[in-house]
């Protein structure tokens, strides 16, 4: 791990695995989506509104694990102080209230033809909401730490106590009596009640969609490194 | 009520904002990495 907090070596890493992580991500979220959009069966139920689970549910997972990848980033950051997690860690931030803010859109567009509204204050869509709140505040406060050229403490310790918000996403449907479904799918038991053949193009979008998530943060690491040393030989430069 | 325009609004949503997402990244890094090599720092 510590192996590659130095700089130059993760940029040898870094610099395939963007291209690779971007190009296999992008071609597997292509085929899933026409696949979902056009081959995969509708629901009894749901009927065609299902098809939007294709979105909805990777974007859900990386609204979270965008967080998931903050706490872990401003963890390391306060125990062993390594610059490049710092940077992971804000590279995670953007992405993540994207990925948030698609969840929030989709879900509403979801749940219209489904529940017919497009937003009840219930726990699992309020939590979501204090999620995308949660990044933009991160990101207020590490812009403006950055700004004041501040290690990034400030911000580590904002990234690490948002996390609380991540277990009361996750339990809000079995906690709170809620319009939101409740949980499909489990990784700890294996276990799905989605039907194999609704399942499957699920799973390979939520994948592609990890790993396009996974090169734009090694694409905004990378452009931060780089900003960083422009700022450092700029100093040199000016000081006689 | 008719799912398709739910359906293809929120396929839309999806696919544009990840589409300006990635470009936005990928020229924020492109720009940054040409900028370091010109000043002969990018290594």
């Amino acid at each position: 791990m510590h192996v590659y907090a130095n700089p130059a070596r993760f940029l040898k890493i870094a610099r395939p695995l963007t291209a690779w992580l971007g190009w296999i991500g992008g071609a597997l979220i292509a085929g899933a989506l026409a696949f979902g959009l056009t081959v995969a069966p509708a629901e009894a139920l749901q009927g065609e509104s299902v098809r939007i689970l294709y979105v909805h549910v990777p974007a859900a997972w990386l609204g979270m694990a965008g967080w998931a990848a903050i706490a872990a980033a401003s963890l390391m950051q306060i125990v062993w102080r390594h610059p490049l997690v710092a940077i992971a860690g804000r590279a995670a931030a953007v992405p993540g209230a994207v990925f948030a803010a698609i969840c929030l859109a989709t879900g509403s567009l979801w749940g219209r033809p489904t529940w017919g509204t497009y937003w009840e204050w219930d726990g699992r869509m309020t939590s979501m909401l204090v999620l995308l709140f949660l990044y933009l505040g991160y990101i207020a406060l590490a812009g403006a730490e950055r700004e004041k050229g501040g290690e990034g403490r400030l911000t580590a310790i904002f990234g690490l106590v948002g996390a609380v918000n991540l277990p009361i996403i996750h339990y809000s449907v079995v906690w709170w009596n809620t319009l939101h479904q409740g949980q499909s799918i489990s990784f700890v038991r294996g276990t799905s009640t989605i039907a194999a053949p609704l399942l499957w193009p699920l799973l390979v979008s939520a994948l592609g969609f990890s790993l396009l998530f996974g090169a734009i943060v090694l694409m905004r690491m990378r452009a931060e490194l780089a900003r960083t040393k422009v700022e450092a030989r700029l100093k040199r430069m000016a000081t006689p | 009520m008719n799912p398709w325009p739910f359906v293809i609004g929120a396929y839309a949503i999806a696919v544009l904002a990840t589409a300006v997402l990635t470009l936005w990244s990928w020229a924020a890094m492109r720009g940054a990495e040409a900028e370091a090599e010109a000043l002969g720092g990018a290594k």
